[in-house]
């Protein structure tokens, strides 16, 4: 069962859209302050990347319930040019902006499960879960 | 043929409305007009009835200002554009299908009548869509300059010492307008330290720690040392898990201990007065 709805990602306003509609998300699951924090951090991430690097996207938002476990799901897509070494965006410290280098990485700890799929001038997509306990 | 037109709407018009209404009715999209009440329903009808009709009539300066007039007040109704333009189309359609059922329009004029509807419409459409856009353009640049004045100023407290409460998002605009404050205020208020406050800041994600970062390394270079103050736990959690190294600052989780702090560093002291 699972129950969505998105945000457009195309200025820099779109990001606080896109956590604003996490936040509220997240509070009605349930989830406590630190994971709020944690939830509406990780969109701005992932939102922050489209803008940054893809130019645009979307990012959506569903409720997932799993053997009675609740959680919610972030897929944050977009169309851009695709990222060319998994393995070193995931690494800490590396960034081609001249950023902290820790987005990605730094999701992945901040989320349970991290998912990220990519194709080189297609896009990413990138889906990442946290679960109610 | 103008008069024609605007003959039949005068001389149909509660039949046009209603029939209107109904198609408006069934717009599923539109719960506004399902919702409203029935007087206001109708005065709005017969308002914009009245106001289609005086296009036809008058010249279009009159009619210009009767506009703006009424889109401004459809806009506090809360209608969208999409329905204003959907109302618009609608009404044009009741009526052309009006007038073809009465044979005002036949086979011979139809090409006339089909031209004389296009040249009423087009511009009604237009300025509508012009009088909208008008008032979301100052509605957008009014919220950006109330944003502005949200904005970063530094605040001295003591002396030596300065506060600079940061309240709100903070995006890459407000990020430089907040560095230029800082080091501004910092030279000129001889501040020798310096708190961000960012009890106000909902989220603090890489790139807002990678400015906070950056303004911290730059009142170095002016002399002046940087605290980070107002560090909520649910923050201070998430900076930690995402990996941001703030070991470098000095850090307190209320604005009062920094304070304290500050005036350790400048070698002085809050004591109680005794009697």
């Amino acid at each position: 069962m699972s129950n969505q709805s998105s945000v457009e990602i195309l200025t820099e306003w779109d990001i606080v859209a896109a956590r604003q509609l996490g936040r509220n998300v997240a509070k009605e699951l349930g989830f406590g302050t630190v994971d709020q924090a944690r939830i509406t951090t990780a969109i701005s991430e992932l939102a922050r990347n489209i803008y940054l690097y893809a130019g645009q996207g979307r990012i959506e938002i569903q409720r997932l319930t799993e053997n009675g476990v609740k959680g919610i799901l972030i897929i944050a897509a977009d169309n851009g040019p695709g990222i060319p070494d998994i393995r070193k965006v995931m690494e800490d410290g590396f960034s081609t902006s001249g950023g902290l280098g820790a987005g990605l990485p730094g999701v992945k700890r901040l989320m349970d499960d991290f998912r990220i799929e990519t194709i080189l001038g297609e896009g990413t997509d990138i889906r990442a879960t946290k679960w109610l306990r | 043929m103008n008069k024609q037109i605007a003959g039949y709407i005068q001389d149909n018009s509660t039949e046009i409305i209603s029939k209107w209404q109904e198609l408006m009715k069934n717009e599923e999209s539109e719960r506004s007009f399902q919702v409203m009440p029935d007087d206001l329903m109708n005065q709005t009808s017969k308002e914009f009835s009245d106001l289609m009709v005086t296009n036809l009539l008058e010249n279009h300066e009159a009619y210009e200002n009767q506009l703006t007039e009424f889109a401004e007040k459809v806009v506090r109704l809360g209608w969208s554009i999409t329905f204003v333009t959907k109302a618009i189309t609608h009404y044009v359609e009741v009526v052309y299908h009006g007038m073809e059922n009465k044979g005002i329009i036949n086979e011979d004029n139809v090409r006339a009548f089909v031209e004389e509807f296009s040249n009423w419409v087009t511009p009604i459409r237009d300025s509508t869509i012009d009088t909208y856009s008008k008032t979301w353009e100052r509605t957008v640049s009014l919220q950006k300059i109330a944003l502005q004045e949200l904005s970063a100023s530094l605040i001295p407290v003591f002396d030596k010492i300065s506060v600079m409460p940061l309240v709100g998002t903070i995006d890459t605009e407000r990020a430089k307008l907040i560095m230029e404050n800082l080091l501004e205020g910092v030279v000129k208020h001889r501040a020798e330290v310096v708190l961000l406050d960012i009890t106000g800041v909902p989220v603090v994600d890489t790139m807002v720690a990678h400015h906070i970062i950056q303004a911290a390394d730059a009142v170095r270079l002016v002399g002046a040392k940087c605290m980070l103050v107002g560090i909520r736990p649910e923050i201070a959690q998430t900076i930690v898990t995402l990996g941001i190294n703030l070991n470098e600052f000095t850090t307190t989780s209320t604005l009062q201990r920094g304070v304290e702090q500050a005036l350790a560093w400048t070698n002085r002291e809050i004591v109680e007065v005794e009697d």
